[in-house]
């Protein structure tokens, strides 16, 4: 929910589903990732935009990797950070999410970046009227995290078009197969989403018990055989795959999974040969993925924790940054288009 | 007491006609009753209705007086123009002895809004291990004859098929709360499209209608009957219409809020919409009207589950499940029911007090309005319009679904036997 200027002058804006983002917000958001990582390039990574400006990471969820890539985003674009671990903090005391909102509130937060283990808990945060910070999901339970969509599609762009040749396009008729825990992966609803929405094509990959009820609505298509959609694929993503799934009967064994749809050398060599090999991290090789394929240069998962950075930092400058150059411009642009 | 005189309502919606009330019974209908010493209520255009009866209401006392009392519970009911509530078991200590079930019931006489009538639960602690005291509870001075485990199903067949047996003694009905446990583990909302977007653990109709055929079979292999709660969706109905069609002693209900709501509304993440059984689809809520019309659905039951604003004021979820219904249940029934030409008042009637009262085997309600009868009764203007305002409610919890949602119709006054609990809409 990037809202739109007008809708209520004086409400932040958000970033809680990909969904939210029109095809101009997010190419707006990878153009400005683009620059962002220009500035990574530099002796000195740092922007002076956010000073002054406080940026809260709430997580209600271990995750040292997400949490660190949003505190290096904001650090790089000198705001003041804070990073509030649910654990072993008052939460785990009792405290509800809204009174600890409220502290955060208190405090000055300008931003309140969310973790938490509760789809829709970042959607509440932004519109229970609890808070008046801009929220940023960073992954709420199995419903979305929308800047590891737009990292992975800022990934694809860089690596199938290109870093300059790139900027200002999307990535119309590419072809996105999501293969691995699609029921319990927030990972692929978001990026469903926005690869729909930049004109990708999206087919999921995954035994029938992990692919939710009700797909059948989504903005893709469906596969239960990795081997049909590899040779047709231009990047193939592959979701972490928790070994407890089998305990609940989604998969009878380790051994089966990784048979049917774990990606191996042998069959990697099936893709085209400029496909890549995504991973949003973390791998567990030898289930969906092989050392030798996690390893070799055609995986980007290395790529797209550095990409992380760089999204993140064009999320929050749009998001808290300058008042011309920030979203509401993407809105602008698309009236013009019209 | 004194006499009272209804003048000029539509009773059960056909031509208007005068009531008189003598003490705490209906002595006269017609036309052009003169008034005497009678306190005259005009009630032209307004529908007179026997008093409605919920099947499924939770007061929360003993236990969890914070959400809401026998008393706070009662008054919500009269406002609503109920005359008679079953209380559900579910409370703290649960409702499986004839110790908590009397109490229940003396709270009831105590509130004096309108007739409280425990439900016993059908296993200890509502465990599903062990039949509680069903004899002692029925054989109470709470009377108990509709038992029910209401929050939890009872899932073990061996379970159901003896209490199904045993209440058979007494003439008991074992009301089931139909939820295949294994199918819901985690659930926060119905299964499909919305429940794939969202994210939010699938509540799948086949974790309803899995129970409900096995218990309609279980009913007929053992000549009792059974009683389905909240029955949610258009799979369930069809199989309930099934049993009727072999003539097996089946009846089920359907609430308010799965007559207008769908799961749509869980887009906005607020658990206003928490429920259980979870909103379903708009096909579900049509399949449903359409059985409460034709009968396949027996009456209209609240499941008035009253919470308080901090379990709703948070994450999905964390949330509670449960919404507030007894003051906003016949609005919506016209709105969907009556304002849809799908029932008129005279079934509304039905479907609101005399079958309930007959399933619950309640003597005294769902009567007719004629002479001879216990004045139980509603009036209710039908062409009132306006927003739901929690803020006004008698029930102590605010937890409704339709806050702001302009619904139509009104409950002017409640009358339990003569005495009026509820006067131009005010709790009296």
């Amino acid at each position: 929910m990037l809202r739109p200027p007008g809708d209520n002058p004086r409400s932040p804006r958000h970033l809680i589903s990909a969904a939210d983002l029109t095809r101009d917000d997010a190419v707006l958001i990878l153009d400005t990732a683009e620059e962002m990582a220009r500035v990574a390039d530099r002796p000195i990574k740092k922007l002076p935009t956010l000073r002054g400006r406080t940026v809260v990471n709430l997580f209600f969820e271990d995750s040292t990797r997400t949490r660190i890539s949003f505190e290096a985003a904001a650090k790089r674009l000198s705001a003041d950070v804070i990073n509030f671990s649910a654990k072993g903090s008052s939460v785990s005391k009792g405290e509800s999410l809204k009174d600890t909102a409220l502290t955060l509130e208190a405090m000055g937060a300008d931003a309140v970046v969310i973790r938490h283990g509760a789809s829709g808990a970042p959607y509440r945060l932004a519109t229970s009227g609890w808070i008046d910070s801009a929220v940023v999901n960073a992954g709420d339970g199995t419903h979305e995290h929308p800047t590891q969509a737009l990292l992975d599609a800022f990934t694809m762009r860089r690596r199938l078009v290109g870093p300059d040749a790139g900027i200002g396009r999307d990535l119309e008729g590419r072809r996105i197969t999501i293969v691995g825990d699609i029921l319990h992966s927030r990972v692929a609803r978001s990026n469903v989403h926005l690869l729909h929405t930049l004109g990708a094509h999206v087919t999921l990959v995954a035994p029938p018990t992990l692919v939710p009820v009700g797909v059948e609505q989504w903005p893709c298509d469906v596969s239960y055989r990795l081997d049909d959609v590899l040779p047709k694929s231009d990047a193939v993503m592959m979701l972490r795959v928790q070994r407890e799934r089998m305990n609940a009967a989604y998969f009878p064994t380790e051994r089966e999974y990784s048979r049917r749809y774990g990606l191996d050398g042998e069959r990697m060599a099936r893709m085209p040969e400029h496909a890549i090999v995504m991973h949003p991290g973390p791998m567990v090789r030898g289930m969906e993925i092989t050392a030798e394929v996690a390893d070799s240069d055609r995986c980007t998962a290395v790529e797209q924790v550095a990409n992380g950075v760089s999204t993140r930092m064009a999320v929050l400058y749009l998001l808290l940054g300058g008042s011309e150059t920030a979203l509401p411009s993407a809105s602008a642009r698309t009236e013009e288009n019209k | 007491m004194s006499k009272i005189l209804i003048r000029g309502a539509k009773v059960l919606g056909g031509e208007p006609q005068d009531v008189l009330i003598d003490g705490e019974t209906i002595t006269r209908t017609g036309t052009g009753i003169e008034a005497g010493d009678a306190t005259v209520i005009e009630a032209a255009g307004q529908i007179l209705l026997p008093g409605l009866v919920d099947l499924h209401t939770h007061l929360r006392e003993p236990g969890r007086e914070d959400s809401e009392t026998v008393l706070t519970g009662t008054k919500a009911a009269a406002v609503g123009g109920f005359t008679a509530v079953h209380a559900m078991a579910n409370t703290f200590p649960v409702a499986d002895t004839a110790g908590v079930v009397e109490q229940v019931w003396r709270l009831g006489k105590e509130s004096g809004y309108c007739d409280v009538q425990p439900i016993g639960a059908v296993t200890v602690g509502l465990e599903g291990k062990q039949l509680a005291e069903l004899g002692a509870m029925h054989d109470s001075a709470a009377g108990v004859k509709v038992f029910s485990d209401d929050g939890k199903c009872v899932d073990d067949a061996v379970i159901m098929r003896r209490a199904l047996e045993y209440v058979k003694a007494f003439d008991g009905v074992v009301a089931q709360h139909a939820q295949e446990p294994r199918l819901t583990e985690g659930a926060q909302m119905n299964e499909g499209i919305v429940s794939a977007e969202l994210g939010l653990g699938g509540w799948p109709a086949v974790a309803e209608e899995s129970i409900i055929a096995r218990d309609v079979l279980l009913a007929a292999h053992v000549g009792s009957r059974v009683h389905i709660c909240h029955l949610s969706t258009a799979g369930s109905v069809e199989i309930v219409r099934w049993a009727k069609s072999k003539g097996w002693n089946v009846t089920a209900e359907v609430t308010p809020h799965h007559l207008l709501l769908t799961d749509e509304l869980v887009r906005t993440y607020n658990p206003v919409y928490k429920v259980n059984p979870p909103l379903r689809t708009e096909a579900d809520v049509m399949a449903l009207r359409e059985a409460l019309a034709d009968g396949t659905i027996d009456c209209v039951a609240t499941d008035h589950a009253p919470h308080p604003h901090e379990d709703k004021d948070c994450e999905w979820a964390a949330a509670a499940m449960g919404m507030v219904g007894l003051e906003t249940a016949l609005s919506v029934v016209q709105q969907t029911m009556v304002d849809t030409g799908l029932l008129d008042w005279a079934g509304v009637a039905d479907r609101m007090s005399a079958r309930p009262a007959a399933i619950g085997r309640l003597e005294g309600h769902g009567r007719p309005v004629s002479a001879g009868e216990p004045a139980n009764l509603t009036l209710v203007d039908p062409a009132y319009r306006g927003a739901v305002d929690p803020a006004g409610f008698a029930s102590r919890s605010r937890n409704t679904p339709y806050e702001g949602r302009e619904l139509p119709g009104r409950v002017t006054h409640t009358f339990l036997r003569g005495r009026a609990t509820v006067v131009d809409g005010k709790l009296a």
